[in-house]
């Protein structure tokens, strides 16, 4: 395992969703599941995150929020979509304002679906988004090293 | 040639101070963690969190604004080690105290340097702590001139009691500062390890990656500057005074976190007038009693 595993800092962003979703996220890293002991962290901070938690669909308003904060992530970094509405947009996909999950803004790495997401599900998908950033993370020291 | 030996085991002092005090900083923070999450009720992380962090971080991306930041941000680090260097190598206390304040100053401009609103209100607070904590550190250097007749802290261990004796106002007025030395809530105004979405992260705000690493490193080391700041109180011309130095710093430290896991952040008025009040009435009792005794 390398450092970046052992220390995943987290985003968390609610798009166009029930919040059912958003609860479960925080409820997730509360004290009460304690992910501090895997070296994971809440941050509100894009330029500090590492994985990027949305839950809830892409509408024509929050788009450009969602690119924003991807942009402003510094590489490596894992996005994950929580819930079925970041996955397709569930219930909401033919709302007349929405474009769809959050796919259609950003990469996906991790798709996890539920409605409510379950908190098993959320750290099953944190962990998968961690091998991912270890892999990128790999990537990227190649291509640091090629340059 | 007498100053010439004397820069050379400063500048030495700094390099030892540059290795141990990052590794001793890295471990008291981790043991911060492990005890905070522990008065919290839960397990908390590994005792070397603190070092994965920062290795993550310097295997980041480098995305800096500009390259201002980055050269204030080790200008920061590079006077926290010889602030360090000086205090541990028993230097000249005010020479020590200005250069870690010039340090704050270079982490202070590396926030403005990066023009973000967040950041700038991050480097406002930042300032107005400085504001409020400086006087008593000011004060402490005055004490220990009065208490010891020099400002040179190798004097430390000949004296024939603690200072704490002549100092009591004082060391009570830096234990007060001390939370706000190290980044403790409730005066953890401008920048905090704890998740609070308010200023998004205060100073830090703009710096990632690498530089993040470097203000990491350098907080390792202003705690265990800091801490030296009020363990020196317990030193005299004694070899039990060690032991007790030890336990006073643990005792110290267990206090802080207490406090830190126990009060919520205050508004930057309270700060202000309260370690301000706190500066006048404990330090300037202590200082008028030594100037009339």
């Amino acid at each position: 395992m390398s450092s970046v595993s052992k220390s995943p800092w987290i985003i968390h962003y609610d798009g166009s969703s029930c919040n059912g979703c958003d609860i479960e996220v925080l409820a997730a890293l509360t004290p009460l599941y304690d992910v501090e002991r895997f070296g994971i962290v809440n941050t509100g901070n894009p330029k500090h995150a590492d994985i990027f938690l949305v839950t809830g669909g892409i509408n024509e308003r929050n788009i450009d929020v969602v690119r924003e904060i991807y942009d402003q992530m510094v590489e490596p970094k894992v996005v994950v979509a929580c819930g079925v509405c970041a996955c397709t947009a569930g219930i909401f996909k033919d709302c007349y304002n929405i474009i769809g999950g959050v796919d259609k803004a950003i990469p996906v790495d991790v798709y996890a679906p539920g409605c409510a997401i379950r908190p098993e599900a959320i750290i099953d998908a944190v962990v998968e988004g961690i091998g991912i950033l270890e892999e990128k993370s790999k990537k990227l020291k190649a291509e640091k090293k090629g340059a | 040639m007498e100053t010439l030996i004397s820069i050379l085991i400063t500048l030495g002092a700094s390099v030892i101070f540059a290795i141990v005090g990052t590794v001793a900083g890295c471990l008291l923070s981790g043991l911060d963690r492990i005890i905070s999450a522990r008065m919290q009720g839960r397990v908390g992380p590994p005792l070397l969190q603190p070092l994965y962090d920062v290795r993550k971080l310097i295997a980041k991306d480098n995305v800096a604004v500009n390259g201002t930041i980055g050269t204030y941000v080790v200008c920061a680090l590079v006077f926290t080690f010889i602030a360090g260097g000086i205090f541990f190598s028993g230097g000249n206390f005010l020479l020590c105290v200005f250069v870690i304040t010039l340090a704050e100053l270079m982490f202070v401009m590396a926030a403005y340097a990066s023009r973000s609103p967040f950041s700038e209100a991050g480097a406002h607070r930042e300032t107005l702590q400085i504001m409020a904590y400086e006087p008593m550190v000011l004060l402490l250097a005055v004490g220990l001139f009065m208490a010891t007749g020099s400002f040179d802290l190798s004097v430390l261990p000949f004296l024939d009691q603690p200072i704490l004796f002549s100092l009591w106002g004082i060391f009570l007025g830096m234990l007060y500062i001390l939370t706000i030395k190290l980044r403790k809530s409730p005066f953890d105004l401008s920048y905090s390890h704890h998740a609070h979405q308010e200023l998004v992260k205060g100073v830090t705000t703009e710096m990632s990656g690498k530089t993040l690493a470097q203000i990491e490193v350098m907080h390792w080391c202003e705690n265990i500057l800091y801490m030296g700041w009020v363990v020196m109180f317990f030193i005299w011309g004694n070899p039990i005074s060690i032991a007790i130095a030890i336990v006073a710093f643990i005792l110290i430290y267990l206090f802080e976190i207490w406090i830190d896991n126990n009060f919520a952040r205050v508004k930057w008025q309270l700060v202000l007038k309260s370690t301000w009040i706190i500066t006048l009435v404990l330090g300037g009792i202590n200082i008028t009693v030594l100037a009339f005794l």
